[in-house]
């Protein structure tokens, strides 16, 4: 191996090592606020599960954070799809939008799941659990679609 | 080589990784219902019924928007509804909240905020995406111009097909059907519902 092969790997594992050490904000809040999405419309368990399994690691304030996401660059990368998911749409907070807003959400929501733009493909690569089955998926879209016939 | 780099930096960033909470405060805002629109049954055809509201300069640029946004749908133009939307988005902080009626000002602004919104997707989404959230503002638009009035006649257009036949609508400056929710396959699905003009 040449001399400039062995600094290359040499700084590399430095760089490597070095960014394990800067500190990453975690999106975990304990306390579940009275305008999480579950805790005010209280669906169904089975249909609230399925929203906390699929959609709540990228849109609440509580990220299921997998083991990888401690290795760094990976984490970053997870921490930015959490950013972007949340700016979207934060179900922790969903009770604070205007009635207005809301249905605008919901529509999108039901959209989203039902043309299987979301779950995100890259998010069910590492969880296949939060892949909806057919039947899931129909029931979830009900579920919403009353939602959304009650808010008007 | 690899293995011993992973597997050293997977065991350091266990040791390293930091537990912070966050938590984003957004804005809530009031719900108010509102009823300054005033209804005039018309039976001629084909302009529907008749809606009539105070004339209304500063919303010239929002209904301008909409209209552009109309128009690139209509003619399947995606990147040219991408513009309109963006700026059908920035175009919604120009409308000056503070000279409306102190009851009307909350309905306003949370009106104008998913107008932004919509816009804001409008300008990152492929057309089919893009129509469903122009069909979803159009709701928002009327029930705006209901509230700030308009500067001009518009009418208020509807497809029964759109939407796997659950239909949708929209505005436009003429009585001509041109449809945006479909474009060229299928330009004349729709007829006028309302008419909205000003007072």
């Amino acid at each position: 191996m040449r001399q400039w092969h062995r600094v290359a790997i040499g700084l590399l594992f430095i760089a490597l090592v070095g960014i394990q050490f800067i500190p990453i904000q975690r999106n975990e809040t304990e306390i579940v606020s009275n305008a999480d999405f579950i805790e005010s419309y209280q669906p169904p368990i089975d249909i609230g599960n399925m929203i906390q399994s699929s959609c709540y690691d990228c849109h609440s304030n509580q990220t299921k954070y997998p083991w990888y996401s401690n290795v760094q660059p990976i984490g970053w990368l997870l921490q930015n799809h959490i950013s972007e998911g949340k700016s979207e749409l934060n179900l922790s907070e969903f009770g604070k939008l205007s009635k207005r807003m809301k249905r605008m959400k919901i529509n999108s929501i039901i959209s989203q799941i039902a043309d299987d733009k979301m779950p995100l493909k890259q998010y069910l690569w590492m969880h296949s659990e939060a892949e909806f089955s057919k039947t899931e998926k129909d029931q979830l879209l009900k579920y919403l679609t009353k939602i959304q016939t009650d808010n008007k | 080589m690899l293995v011993l780099i992973l597997s050293v930096s997977l065991s350091l960033s266990v040791i390293a990784c930091g537990n912070s909470n966050q938590n984003n405060q957004e804005e809530s805002a009031k719900q108010h219902d509102h009823s300054s629109m005033s209804y005039e049954a018309d039976h001629s055809m084909p302009t529907g019924s008749e809606m009539s509201m105070e004339e209304n300069k500063s919303i010239t640029h929002l209904i301008d928007g909409y209209l552009a946004l109309k128009s690139a749908l209509v003619q399947d133009d995606s990147k040219a509804a991408a513009n309109a939307g963006q700026k059908l988005a920035e175009t919604t902080s120009g409308l000056d909240i503070s000279t409306f009626d102190a009851p009307k000002q909350a309905e306003i602004k949370e009106i104008l905020e998913v107008l932004k919104e919509h816009g804001e997707h409008i300008a990152k989404s492929e057309i089919a995406h893009q129509r469903e959230h122009f069909e979803g503002m159009t709701k928002d638009f009327m029930e705006l111009l209901a509230q700030v009035g308009t500067d001009r006649t518009l009418y208020q257009q509807y497809c029964p097909m759109y939407n796997k036949g659950n239909g949708g609508s929209w505005l436009s400056a003429s009585q001509e059907i041109k449809n945006p929710l479909f474009g060229s396959k299928m330009l004349t699905c729709g007829s006028v519902k309302e008419t909205i003009s000003m007072k």
